[in-house]
């Protein structure tokens, strides 16, 4: 049963153009961002305040695409789940596969192990040539550290997909999680990690804990209660919530 | 075997289905009919385990769908024609669905070719017109070769010949054995597809039995009878006298009268007792789609009303006779009587002959009765066919009821 639902939910996402390309789209943005930013960092490193100099973090520098590159993922991962209902589909799917649970967890474990490549490719893609920019301050694969932030940048970018697609299983209709998930992510947690008042707070949003892998250079500032690992545990643990929830949502209510 | 038991379904306080049993059984077409927001897709997805019932239960073959082994090889159903998603060529959305029920894909080019969608397979669906849409649809539903088949509205938007086509697979379906469960407004078209009927009206059940016994339950045979137009007092006496020879007679809106329960040999002798001369005096046959109607119109969620037009109406020219709307229109009595039979009716009566215009139209909101129209002499309108040729024509209607302007009890000059 797993692996016919697996073998479907692939020709699904394969044959519609809006999966694909938001999947290119996260790509293309993350390493277009990461190595602009990275060659900008370059040219103003000479201006920076010692501070500044002795914090700078170049593998960081390079996935700084990844805050507008995870909005397409969490399109990525809203589209596949709320496909299904928009277009009235979960009719035709539930009828055939009774089992709801099978049916929602193979479809994520389908668009996660999508996400998981992509990312994994997207995250050294963009190190390397982020790296290359950034010239004489460059970071190589092999210091401490680095090699852990770029697998890192891939896994975070999967579980941003996957985060997203328990909340389209909860909330079913693509333009509400759209609009609640892109402006969360894309301010509200942004705010909210910035501000003094609710820093404490903030540093527990998904994209604000998991993110942490991807440092390599601690700020000297940095007064964050979890480490790299910490962080994305913090994540995972949205994402196991955000899974629960929609799979109960789909257990529970009418098709 | 379809088997309900006390179906309910609730939302909040809405009941959309109550206390439904009934058995679809194999090797037959069963005809699932009632008006539009009557429950039949509630109860359908009930069938298929995809909405939990209130109360009550449904089985097939025994098994809650959701139990049912190997479901998708047993079952196969349309229930919506648009459920697919426009940017996924035909085939694909097929192979998605047939791979996710284990079936092989060459299966996916043979019902491709049983629908006719060969040519198109590889088009995306977003550009298929209605029809395209319920063949592939359709092509779903039999993709696992299933021994009990249901269809929502399978006809809807279908030409003439997609009709005809529809019709002839339903009935070689049950040939084979299978059971097969088709929902549908249109009497019409189960009078011509189903061997047995289900018809619903808010939720509940209010037949259930074959075509061949509702038949000859429900369309009585009628006489229309005819005085002359010149000398209305003679229709009041005619009518009086028939009346107490123990006919039932219902004034139809041209001025006829429609008699049941007397022989024509025996109408005429009292006509010729009475002393009042015939123009006419036919045998009809009330349709089986006024039947329906008739045992319905009590149950229909949504009516149409009469298109009053305030502050639209256009200037007349100077000397026309402004549109006066029928006497008879929006009255009681405008569906052949019930037939006679001794010891009640097989099926929920109706509240009464409500006065509401005939057509169930699914677009307008019931709202107060148009204002009784002026008596005397009305301009002669076109009466909606069901009416005037009660003896229906074999040929199913394809479109849906009509949107409010081209109700048929909008008021027409004719002049």
């Amino acid at each position: 049963m797993v692996t016919q639902v697996i073998r479907s939910e692939w020709t699904k996402i394969r044959s519609v153009a809006s999966t694909v390309w938001t999947l290119s789209l996260a790509v293309v943005v993350t390493i277009a961002l990461g190595m602009l930013i990275s060659a900008l960092s370059k040219n103003e490193f000479a201006d920076m305040s010692r501070r500044d100099q002795a914090s700078f973090d170049p593998t960081f520098i390079s996935f700084a695409g990844m805050g507008l590159g995870q909005l397409a993922m969490i399109v990525f991962g809203v589209l596949v789940v709320s496909n299904e209902y928009s277009t009235g589909m979960i009719r035709s799917s539930l009828a055939a596969v009774p089992q709801r649970g099978t049916f929602l967890f193979s479809k994520i474990a389908v668009a996660t192990g999508l996400s998981l490549a992509v990312g994994l490719a997207t995250s050294f893609v963009t190190f390397f040539l982020g790296q290359a920019m950034l010239g004489d301050h460059r970071a190589e694969i092999g210091d401490p550290g680095v090699l852990r932030a770029v697998i890192g940048g891939g896994i975070y970018m999967t579980l941003i997909a996957m985060f997203s697609m328990g909340v389209a299983a909860m909330l079913r209709s693509p333009m509400l999680s759209l609009g609640i998930l892109m402006p969360f992510f894309f301010l509200i947690s942004n705010i909210l990690g910035n501000v003094s008042a609710t820093e404490k707070i903030g540093q527990y949003l998904p994209d604000q804990a998991g993110s942490r892998i991807m440092q390599v250079v601690t700020p000297l500032d940095d007064d964050k209660p979890y480490g790299p690992w910490g962080g994305l545990g913090i994540m995972l643990l949205w994402v196991i919530a955000a899974l629960a929830g929609g799979y109960l949502t789909l257990k529970k209510r009418d098709a | 075997m379809i088997e309900a038991v006390g179906l309910t379904k609730r939302y909040g306080d809405k009941t959309a289905v109550y206390n439904l049993s009934f058995q679809v059984r194999p090797g037959s077409v069963t005809g699932f009919l009632g008006p539009n927001g009557s429950g039949k897709s509630t109860t359908m997805r009930m069938i298929l385990g995809l909405d939990n019932p209130t109360a009550g239960h449904v089985t097939i073959g025994g098994y809650p769908y959701r139990k049912l082994p190997n479901a998708p090889r047993q079952v196969g159903a349309l229930l919506d024609a648009k459920a697919v998603h426009g940017g996924r060529a035909a085939r694909n959305h097929l192979l998605s669905l047939a791979q996710l029920s284990g079936i092989p894909a060459r299966r996916v080019d043979e019902v491709l070719g049983v629908v006719g969608l060969q040519d198109v397979a590889r088009r995306r669906s977003k550009g298929f017109s209605l029809g395209m849409g319920q063949r592939l649809g359709i092509a779903a539903a039999l993709l696992g070769d299933p021994q009990v088949l249901l269809f929502d509205e399978p006809v809807n938007g279908l030409d003439p010949e997609g009709i005809l086509w529809v019709r002839n697979l339903m009935k070689s379906l049950a040939a084979e054995g299978r059971t097969v469960f088709v929902s549908s407004h249109l009497m019409s078209e189960m009078a011509l597809t189903a061997d047995h009927l289900i018809v619903i009206g808010r939720g509940q059940l209010l037949a259930d039995m074959s075509v061949k016994d509702f038949i000859a339950a429900n369309s009585a045979g009628f006489a229309r009878v005819r005085t002359p137009d010149t000398e209305p007092q003679l229709r009041e006496k005619l009518a009086g006298a028939l009346t107490e020879a123990g006919g039932h007679v219902l004034p139809e809106q041209d001025g006829a009268l429609r008699v049941t329960g007397l022989p024509l040999p025996r109408i005429s002798d009292i006509a010729h007792g009475t002393d009042v001369r015939l123009w006419e005096l036919s045998p009809h046959q009330a349709s089986l789609e006024e039947a329906y109607m008739r045992m319905t119109q009590g149950a229909v969620d949504y009516r149409s009303t009469t298109d009053q037009k305030e502050g639209l109406q256009q200037q007349l020219p100077p000397g026309a006779q402004p549109p006066m709307p029928v006497p008879g229109q929006g009255q009681p009595g405008w569906y052949a009587p019930p037939p006679p039979q001794q010891g009640g009716q097989p099926f929920a009566a109706p509240q009464g002959y409500g006065g509401a215009p005939e057509t169930p139209n699914p677009y307008a909101q019931a709202a107060p009765q148009a204002p009784q129209p002026a008596p005397g002499h009305a301009p002669a309108q076109p009466a909606p066919p069901a009416a005037q040729s009660p003896v229906q024509p074999p040929v199913a209607p394809a479109a849906p009821p009509a949107p409010p302007t081209t109700a048929p009890t909008e008021p027409k000059d004719v002049r």
